[in-house]
């Protein structure tokens, strides 16, 4: 079964699209509202381009690039400091836990506050979830480190660059992959949530703007550009993965 | 024969002499505090360990040996007490090696890079062609054919076979060894304690060796420390005065050597009867 994983990656997403697709024509569900999958992406496919989704899809993953890699670079960096360092660790453990938890969407009015409506506000918000995701599992990871590395490089006197690039980091690296997957998708979540509000262009303002004037094809058009972008990151993070930790044994 | 494969050792061993370590140790004791508990690791040691020996220390689990191992190492600090290293050459990189009950080696490294990576931070290797060294060493522990294989993809004994080779790599003047082959099987661990005897009379390094095997003990070992438990202290410093080079199927047979293990089997179960004498085995 798990020999075809690549043909699952296609036949379940397929499988769930063929029973909508009977549905709606079967008229079991409301065309209007859960057009067929096959007019949805004749939509996107001939008519969405003219309406400027590439701009859309651009303006999107522009704020989800910029955000999303300052938020993993500062939540690495961050992270492994707080793993190496107990008075890093103990200052900085308590605003993460505070600030953690408030949803990122909640502190957009904030943001934009700061930063303005522009697109620094969108990469601050990405980056700010992206973040604590990378920032968390990334000081799980280092604290997984197993004690006979910090032993080793104790007594062999590791020099201490050498020790959080060739020891920690690579040590950390499958926790930080778990953060880098889970931000990525969370990043999709936060930038289309942003672009619903004070947006001109993204996949979230398509979205919204689509809804409004009630052409819901091309709103089921921008749901979906969603979803690929998820399965595309994914499957990116999961090659990087593999070529990153080539010592993990993936048919255990 | 014998006379004549040890003089070979020493012709190859024609390096630069370098000074190995001595150690000497007086009142040393550690205790632990936890929660307002008070453990004694050990208590009161007072015993040298002589420049170039092979010195085994024997125990009962939990007497405080590994941690022994441990404050020498500069990985613990003993309560209070006196321990020398003499030269004075602890602080000085590269000049004590560790290897310990697991392999330790970094998954993310194949073999080669995982004895040079300890290489490259080692200070006397500067200017020294590493890729020889490293090369040499994973000869001389038979896995030049697994040189760029990661540790996963190797059995339990060539794992420790390449940390052996690691720790031996970097030129120590002093090796400590925790239980290193305590997760072997039987015969991995008479092939690696073989080759561990062999590497360590070509390369003359002072070598102590913590150990519950009796038997790896006087195989292995030119002295004996015997540690009772509860707590940690030094029962008795046994001399294991036989030749080497040792071969254990011929060595297993001689008298001398069954006396050893015999009179250090009577030293360990006076250990173990007041454990067995104040559980008592339920009806």
């Amino acid at each position: 079964m798990l020999k075809h994983r690549y043909f699952w990656l296609f036949a379940s997403p397929l499988g769930i699209l063929l029973f909508w697709e009977i549905s709606t024509r079967s008229n079991l569900l409301d065309a209007r509202f859960f057009p067929a999958p096959s007019s949805i992406f004749y939509y996107l496919i001939f008519i969405s381009p003219g309406e400027g989704l590439w701009t859309d899809i651009n303006a999107s993953l522009y704020r989800i690039f910029w955000g999303y890699l300052a938020g993993c670079i500062s939540g690495i960096a961050l992270g492994v400091s707080m793993g190496l360092n107990r008075t890093v660790r103990t200052i900085i453990y308590p605003l993460v836990a505070l600030l953690y938890p408030i949803p990122k969407i909640a502190i957009l009015p904030l943001i934009m506050l700061i930063f303005g409506i522009g697109e620094m506000s969108k990469i601050v918000v990405v980056a700010i979830g992206s973040f604590f995701l990378v920032l968390i599992n990334t000081l799980h990871g280092v604290d997984g480190v197993a004690k006979i590395y910090h032993d080793i490089a104790q007594v062999y006197h590791i020099k201490k660059h050498n020790f959080v690039l060739r020891v920690i980091l690579p040590g950390a690296l499958p926790a930080i992959f778990t953060g880098l997957k889970l931000a990525i998708g969370y990043s999709l979540v936060i930038v289309v949530a942003a672009e619903f509000s004070g947006a001109d262009a993204g996949i979230g303002y398509l979205i919204w703007q689509s809804w409004e004037t009630f052409s819901i094809k091309a709103m089921y058009a921008g749901i979906f550009v969603i979803g690929a972008l998820g399965l595309v990151f994914s499957l990116m993070l999961n090659f990087l993965e593999q070529r990153l930790t080539p010592w993990r044994d993936y048919n255990q | 024969m014998r006379a004549l494969r040890l003089t070979n050792w020493d012709a190859i061993h024609s390096k630069p002499h370098k000074i190995s370590m001595q150690i000497s140790i007086a009142h040393l004791n550690k205790t632990f505090f936890r929660k307002e508990q008070r453990t004694i690791a050990y208590e009161n040691l007072n015993f040298q360990i002589r420049q170039g020996e092979f010195f085994c220390i024997l125990g009962p689990s939990g007497c405080g040996k590994t941690s022994l191992l441990r404050t020498i190492a500069g990985l613990e600090s003993a309560t209070s007490g006196e321990l020398n290293i003499q030269p004075l050459g602890s602080a000085k990189p590269g000049t004590i090696g560790m290897v310990f009950q697991e392999h330790g080696l970094f998954p993310w490294m194949t073999i080669r890079n995982n004895i040079r990576f300890l290489l490259e931070n080692n200070v006397h290797m500067v200017n020294r062609d590493l890729d020889a060294i490293v090369n040499e060493f994973i000869k001389l522990v038979g896995l030049t054919t697994f040189a760029d294989y990661f540790p996963h993809q190797l059995s339990g004994g060539m794992r420790q076979r390449v940390s052996i080779a690691r720790s031996f790599a970097n030129e120590p003047d002093l090796l400590l060894m925790d239980e290193p082959f305590v997760f072997l099987d039987y015969q991995t661990r008479c092939a690696l304690h073989g080759l561990l005897l062999e590497i360590w009379q070509r390369k003359k390094k002072t070598v102590v060796f913590v150990t519950h095997d009796i038997e790896e003990a006087v195989f292995l070992a030119d002295r004996v420390l015997v540690m009772s438990a509860h707590p940690g202290t030094v029962k008795t410093i046994v001399d294991i005065n036989l030749l080497r080079p040792r071969e254990f199927l011929t060595l297993r047979k001689l008298p001398v050597y069954q006396d050893k293990v015999s009179e250090l089997m009577e030293l360990l179960r006076e250990e173990c009867e007041p454990f067995t004498r104040n559980n008592k085995q339920p009806a």
